[in-house]
């Protein structure tokens, strides 16, 4: 089994979804990628993590039916 | 009558129509997102083609309290919501108490379990199927649900979203990173599954 049985990481488990929402102090955002640097455990998981956003995105967008732009139009005051 | 109110003014009617055609325009380029968001509100296209054809009723008969200026992209999202929630979804009384005790990796060391052992970050999610997320993502409880299509869909910022679902800050935050967790949960079982 290649996972932890426990987290070595846990601060920086903490600091991956504001940091990866880009909501970090510049200091705190300083250190983790200081962390990040120096952690190979870390720094594959992150980028798992972007990586698992970008799927998740792509995967549940559904472009809009072109017929319903027209009805929302449609709704519109008459001038 | 040869004076003129505020209502009847011919300079100010036509100004009002203006903004009216301005404001119409602006919400209107902004219907594939929300329309994107409400298609994973609901189960169903035709749903969500209702869904947002109510919001932009809305939406245009309201456009005199939207406040120039301010966010129209949030402004709308608001509506949308509300009217989801209006619309009778389930209220889920219990949302999610099953313990979480795998960490963030949780999906990612599942993944690599039954894998080669040798795959990088891009290749490990592509073992992830497109159904699956829909199906985990439509698991979601709902409250956790709203939050992580505001944030991960709709790019809206942590107080955007916490404005727009009515809710603290510190709510949108919490129910993100469950919301997350339960997504990679649900798709690591999935996938583990299928494997």
């Amino acid at each position: 089994m290649s996972g932890f049985a426990f987290d070595p990481c846990e601060k920086c488990e903490q600091m991956m979804q504001p940091y990866l929402d880009r909501v970090l102090t510049e200091e705190e955002r300083l250190e983790a990628e200081e962390h990040l640097e120096g952690c190979a455990y870390c720094r594959k998981r992150y980028r798992f993590e972007a990586e698992f956003r970008r799927f998740v995105r792509t995967a549940i967008s559904e472009p809009m039916p072109p017929e319903l732009k027209a009805k929302l139009a449609a709704l519109r005051t008459p001038l | 009558m040869s004076e003129t109110s505020p209502e009847t003014d011919p300079r100010q009617l036509a100004g009002e129509a203006r903004d009216r055609v301005r404001f119409e325009e602006e919400a209107l380029e902004l219907s594939d997102q929300v329309y994107q968001v409400a298609r994973r509100l609901t189960g169903s296209r035709e749903e969500a083609e209702d869904l947002v054809q109510d919001t932009y009723a809305r939406a245009f008969r309201a456009w005199r309290s939207f406040e120039p200026g301010t966010n129209l992209r949030a402004w709308l999202f608001r509506i949308l919501t509300n009217l989801n929630i209006d619309r009778g979804r389930k209220i889920q009384r219990t949302p999610d108490q099953q313990p979480l005790e795998e960490n963030d990796y949780f999906l990612y060391n599942r993944l690599e379990e039954f894998g080669d052992g040798n795959a990088d970050e891009r290749r490990v999610v592509d073992r992830l199927s497109q159904n699956d997320a829909v199906t985990a993502l439509a698991d979601l409880p709902h409250d956790f649900r709203d939050v992580v299509l505001l944030v991960d869909l709709a790019d809206f910022s942590y107080s955007d979203a916490a404005q727009i679902l009515d809710i603290p800050i510190g709510t949108v935050m919490s129910r993100l990173h469950r919301g997350r967790r339960i997504l990679k949960r649900n798709l690591a079982e999935a996938s583990v599954e299928e494997s």
